[in-house]
């Protein structure tokens, strides 16, 4: 960890505003794919993780995010009226609350908090979570769309993993790259256009350089102030990662948020007046109460300086110090998905050693677990990890409510888990007091 | 102004600790939860002050705890229950490591060092599955009082095994056991085993260690000291201020505020 020095001598405070900027940019898309359907527009629902959407913008794909949509109706406080639709019609409590929010909406004609939602004429699914594919299931079934499944292929043994070029990946990628060929036909059939490559390698040439400001501003959180909370500012900026993932808008918001950031710095700027402690976020978020949550840390001087999730959750999965090779996008758009999926689905093998590292690099004083009645899969390996951590002498917290289920959260208990692991952290002190 | 006092407002009941310049306990309170939090802690209070033969002016510094912690607004200070029974556990038995708590709402697993000072802790989920919730259910089911239900599980020959994770279905499965015909003391046993399971289970993730105190209102059922006991395969340190353990913590955080942290000692 170090000290809070200007890496570039900007002193000007800067009018970007990346909270306001960002939900501009998200109620723009908003708009945008209100219209879709009017306009004659082709429309993709896709996931966050493995969506190909770069094949996607190159065919001119208006793009959905259904985990978005659900996320959203959370943060705008709506989730349960979705939720309770999906469950009077026979769901389970037990399904994970995206779906059940989604299948509300459908429910409710696709009139979502932010305005209608237009009908996809393709789905996007793959296997890096198994409730993808039978959400894209109820798409197909309920509303015609026809889906693609993408299957990448995951870990092999625990252990080992694949790294970039050896015989392993290359037999994935071009296993990926033949799926990709297939989508192909697909977009080129609904569309009537043929794939433009040049068009292809200009999107990935804009997702490079988003993920390299993406990096570079996850990196300025090593900072002592940290400049933003990763478990809030760092949610918008995610969402932009998703949602403008190789457009020139997207390029522009993750450059001016990390000279925004880089001013913070060097003016000594932290999210927290007063920054006591430097935490580290491991899970999903708990959208619906979120504001609630980091108000609980920073009442006591926590920051999130750093969380698995922004990495996890932001398009690219994991796979941030990958870039595509413009020169030959179809191939090593293939490569960088085979990859990623592989260190996607493989967190549980290896969260634990990364986690560790991130601690070192982000000189966290504890990690904070969250895990969420949505999602046993994300949910399950904590115990493995928090004991790892554990043994690290790093105190751990593990809290428990949901993505966006208002219902499981239960603020008094909540708080007084934080209290405590407070009251236990200011008895050890914070390390960079040690 | 040489006494301090913590005052422990719980779900169910709350309590009140009064200690002397010399960290001797010289009064004590508990009174059922009322419908007013800060009513009761005050009355808590109060009934404290009188048990120990003081006036308010004669107290210095006042802690709150619990989950109605903020309700006591006649505190200086308010810490969580979970510093506070780790804090009194290891002043009552210095030994202790680890700290299994039992309340009316909340089951929390403590590991602690010698200092008294939280190491890891772990608590109940948002259910009242593993509390003396619990052991409500089956009072209410059985009709019997709370202080009953302890003896008669233990002269349990054929526990009956409690399916059920929960509280409110507790109830349910309990009448069903009866209305079959079984022994109470069997089905009652069959709640303090399911009881023990579950806070056992907390206990184990924090990892248990050597001594354990088991504390809170829950630890005067003489049945679940004996089955925590044979589940973890060791003596269980019980105080006959158990119950009041979480009050004597918020006290002794509430002595340091007025005479500077002072090494742990047992309380008289």
């Amino acid at each position: 960890m170090t000290t809070a020095t200007a890496s570039r001598p900007e002193t000007e405070k800067s009018a970007f505003d990346p909270r306001v900027e960002g939900q501009r940019l998200i109620k723009e898309w908003y708009a945008e794919l209100e219209q879709a359907n009017e306009l004659g527009q082709p429309v993709a629902n896709v996931f966050v993780m493995g969506n190909a959407v770069e094949i996607l913008r190159a065919f001119d794909f208006k793009l959905v995010f259904p985990e978005i949509n659900s996320l959203q109706t959370g943060v705008r406080k709506s989730s349960e009226e979705y939720i309770r639709l999906s469950e009077d019609y026979g769901m389970s409590p037990d399904v994970c609350s995206y779906v059940k929010a989604d299948v509300g909406l459908i429910l409710k004609e696709n009139r979502h908090p932010v305005g209608r939602i237009p009908k996809a004429s393709l789905a996007i699914a793959s296997n890096m979570c198994s409730t993808f594919i039978k959400w894209a299931e109820i798409w197909e079934r309920w509303l015609k769309t026809p889906t693609f499944v993408l299957d990448l292929p995951g870990q092999r043994a625990a252990g080992w993993q694949v790294r970039p070029g050896d015989a392993q990946h290359s037999a994935d990628s071009r296993w990926v790259e033949a799926q990709f060929a297939e989508l192909i036909a697909r977009c080129e059939k609904i569309t009537g256009k043929k794939l433009d490559l040049d068009k292809l390698a200009e999107i990935e040439d804009r997702v490079n350089r988003m993920v390299g400001h993406w990096n570079n501003v996850m990196m300025l959180n090593r900072r002592t102030p940290a400049p933003y909370n990763a478990m809030l500012d760092g949610l918008t900026y995610i969402g932009i990662m998703n949602v403008h993932r190789g457009t020139q808008e997207g390029v522009d918001f993750m450059r001016r948020l990390e000279q925004h950031l880089e001013a913070k710095v060097a003016r000594g700027e932290g999210r927290v007046k007063d920054e006591r402690f430097r935490l580290l976020f491991s899970g999903t978020p708990c959208y619906v109460s979120m504001r609630r949550l980091v108000e609980l840390f920073e009442n006591w001087g926590g920051v999130f300086a750093y969380s698995d999730y922004l990495t996890f959750a932001a398009g690219g999965m994991d796979a941030a110090e990958l870039r595509y090779d413009t020169s030959r996008p179809l191939e090593s758009l293939a490569e960088v998905t085979a990859i990623a999926a592989q260190r996607g689905l493989s967190n549980q093998f290896f969260a634990h050693e990364r986690l560790a590292q991130q601690i070192r690099d982000y000189g966290t004083d504890g990690v904070v677990f969250h895990g969420i009645k949505s999602c046993r899969f994300v949910s399950s390996g904590m115990a493995d990890t928090r004991e790892f951590i554990s043994r690290l002498d790093v105190p751990t917290l593990y809290i428990e409510s949901d993505l966006i289920d208002p219902r499981y959260w239960a603020d008094a208990q909540i708080k007084n888990r934080v209290d405590a692991f407070f009251e236990a952290l200011g008895q050890r002190g914070s390390r960079r007091a040690s | 102004m040489k006494y301090t006092a913590g005052v422990d407002v719980g779900s169910t009941q709350t309590k009140a600790v009064i200690l002397d310049g010399e960290r001797r306990i010289v009064g004590r309170a508990l009174l059922d939860m009322e419908t007013s939090m800060q009513t009761v802690a005050q009355d808590a209070f109060r009934a404290a002050l009188e048990n120990a033969g003081i006036a308010e002016s004669d107290v210095a510094y006042v802690a709150g705890t619990g989950y109605g912690r903020y309700n006591v607004t006649f505190g200086k200070e308010q810490v969580t229950e979970i510093s506070c029974h780790a804090r009194g556990a290891v002043t009552l038995f210095p030994l202790t490591r680890t700290v299994i708590d039992i309340g009316g709402q909340d089951t929390k697993a403590i590991r602690v060092g010698p200092d008294g000072k939280v190491l890891n802790f772990t608590m109940n989920d948002k259910c009242a599955a593993g509390t003396g919730r619990f052991l409500g259910a089956a009072s209410f089911a059985l009709e019997m009082p709370l202080s009953k239900l302890g003896p008669l599980a233990l002269q349990a020959t054929n526990p009956v095994r409690i399916t059920t994770t929960c509280t409110v279905f507790a109830e349910s499965e309990i009448i069903s056991h009866l209305s079959k015909g079984l022994l109470p003391e069997d089905v009652l046993m069959g709640v303090h085993q399911a009881i023990t399971s579950r806070c056992v289970s907390l206990a184990r993730r924090v990892g248990i260690e050597s001594e354990v105190t088991f504390t809170g209102g829950v630890s005067r059922n003489v049945a679940m000291v004996h089955l925590i006991g044979e589940e973890i395969g060791m003596r269980v340190n019980v105080s006959e201020d158990a119950h009041f353990c979480g009050a004597l913590g918020a006290a002794l955080f509430a002595h340091d505020r007025v005479f500077g942290a002072q090494p742990q000692a047992a309380a008289a």
